[in-house]
C-alpha cells in the first residue's frame, strides 16, 4: 500500500501530483542552473519564460517572486531556490522567510523558539 | 581485500558551502559549528581512509525529475562541482575510483540492485559540503557517489537504503584489492525548507536518530517516509541515505564522535563517526 501523508499540515511532499501540477515550473527553475540561461532570463524575463509553458498562475508567482506560491503551485523547493540566485543571492533561510512572510530575524527567531 | 574500516553521518546544509568559500570558520557565527567536524578530520588523519563511497542526493546541478534515477552509481574518473545556479564552486574535481565503481555496479545488480550508471557526473552540495568539512584542505581519498533520489516521491523506503548499504558492504568485502574504505551518508538532520510549515526542526528526533543510528539502526528502518517527513520536516526524509551507511557497517560499532547543533541555516546539522 503507497503511504499516505497528506494529513502532514503546511506541506507539499513532492509526489506525483505535486510534479504533474508543476512540471513545467520546475523546469523553467532548473535551467536556471545554466549560466547562459540566466543571463537569458535576466535579459528578458517575460520571453524567457514563455519558452516553458506555465500557467497564467505559476507565471504571474514567477514574475512576483511569490515563493510560497511557487511551491503550492507545483514548484519543486530545490529548483525554484535558483530563482533567489538572480540578484544578489539569497539564503535557504531568506527563502523560508519570504514564504513564511515574516522579516528574516523574525523568522530566525520563531523557529529557534518552535524547535521541538 | 578491501575492507570498510568505518562510517560517517554528516548533514549537508548548503549555507556551509558558502561559508567555507568565503573563508568564514574563524567568525563567531561559524566557528562553533566548524570546530564540531575537528574530531572527525582528526580520525580521518589517523585512519586514512583510500576511498570514501559517499551517499548524497543532487539538487538540481546535474539530476533533474525528467529521468530521475532512485540510485545512481558514478563511475567516472573525476567529479567535477556542478552548477547549482550560483556557478559552480572553486574546487577542484574529486578523483574517482572507476575500478571499484564498476566492481560495485556489477556486484549490487547481482544483489539485485538496479542503479542507473554515471559515465559523466557533476556533484553538488550534498557531495562537496562533507567533503569541505572531513577533509578541508586536500582530499586525499579517491571517492564513489552513489546518488539517490529523495525529491521526487516515490523515494526509496528506509529499509530499501538500509539494505543498499548491506549490498554495498558485501560488494566491498569481496573486492580483491587491499583498500581502506570510509562510507559517508549524508543529508539531514531535521528540516523543512517549503510551505507553511516551513522552518520545522526536532531536536528530540534527531538526538533519537543519533542514539539508534548507532545502537539500534534496525528501528529507524521501520520508519515509515511519511514519519519521518511528519516527525523531522519534509526535507529530513534526506536522513535514509544515513541508513545506507549505517547497514554497510558492522552490526555493532565503536562511536568515535557526535556532533549536533540546530538551527544551522533553515536545518538541524549532525554529525556521527561510526568506525567498525
Amino acid at each position: 500500500m503507497p503511504e499516505t501523508y497528506d494529513d502532514i499540515q503546511g506541506t507539499y511532499v513532492y509526489d506525483g501530483r505535486m510534479a504533474r501540477r508543476g512540471y513545467a515550473l520546475s523546469k523553467m527553475a532548473m535551467s536556471l542552473a545554466k549560466k547562459e540561461n540566466r543571463e537569458a532570463f535576466v535579459r528578458d524575463e517575460d520571453a524567457y519564460i514563455d519558452r516553458y509553458g506555465l500557467t497564467p498562475e505559476q507565471r504571474a508567482a514567477v514574475k512576483a517572486r511569490d515563493y510560497a506560491k511557487m511551491i503550492a503551485l507545483g514548484g519543486n523547493i530545490y529548483y525554484v531556490f535558483k530563482l533567489t540566485a538572480l540578484k544578489a543571492g539569497m539564503k535557504m533561510s531568506e527563502l523560508g522567510a519570504s514564504q513564511a512572510g515574516l522579516p528574516h530575524e523574525a523568522f530566525l527567531e520563531k523557529i529557534r523558539k518552535e524547535i521541538v | 581485500m578491501a575492507r570498510v574500516i568505518g562510517g560517517i553521518g554528516t548533514s549537508h546544509i548548503p549555507q556551509v558551502g558558502v561559508a567555507f568559500d568565503r573563508k568564514l570558520q574563524e567568525t563567531p557565527e561559524w566557528k562553533p559549528f566548524f570546530d564540531g567536524y575537528v574530531p572527525a578530520q582528526q580520525w580521518l588523519e589517523r585512519t586514512r581512509p583510500d576511498v570514501a563511497i559517499v551517499i548524497y542526493n543532487d539538487h538540481g546541478a546535474d539530476l533533474f525529475i525528467d529521468k530521475m534515477p532512485t540510485f545512481a552509481v558514478g563511475v567516472a574518473d573525476a567529479y567535477p562541482p556542478g552548477d547549482e545556479g550560483w556557478g559552480p564552486r572553486p574546487l577542484p574535481d574529486a578523483q574517482g575510483d572507476p575500478d571499484l565503481s564498476w566492481h560495485i555496479v556489477e556486484s549490487l545488480v547481482e544483489s539485485e540492485f538496479d542503479p542507473m550508471i554515471a559515465q559523466e557526473l557533476a556533484v553538488d552540495h550534498g557531495f562537496l559540503v562533507p567533503m569541505n568539512l572531513l577533509w578541508p584542505n586536500e582530499w586525499p581519498v579517491r571517492v564513489v557517489p552513489i546518488a539517490i533520489n529523495v525529491i521526487q516521491h516515490p523515494v526509496p523506503t528506509a529499509a530499501r537504503c538500509w539494505k543498499l548499504g548491506k549490498a554495498l558492504r558485501a560488494a566491498i568485502d569481496a573486492y580483491p584489492k587491499d583498500e581502506k574504505v570510509v562510507v559517508i551518508g549524508t543529508g539531514g538532520m531535521s528540516h523543512q525548507l517549503h510551505g507553511e510549515r516551513v522552518g520545522f526542526l526536532s531536536r528530540t528526533f534527531d538526538n533519537y536518530f543519533l542514539d539508534k543510528l548507532e545502537s539500534d539502526p534496525q528501528e529507524l528502518t521501520r520508519i515509515t517516509r511519511r514519519d519521518y517527513m511528519d516527525r523531522a520536516g519534509a526535507e529530513a526524509v534526506e536522513l535514509i541515505m544515513w541508513l545506507a551507511m549505517r547497514g554497510a557497517l558492522d552490526a555493532r560499532v565503536r562511536r568515535v564522535h557526535r556532533f549536533y547543533m540546530t538551527p544551522v541555516s533553515l536545518s538541524s546539522a549532525g554529525l556521527i563517526v561510526l568506525e567498525n
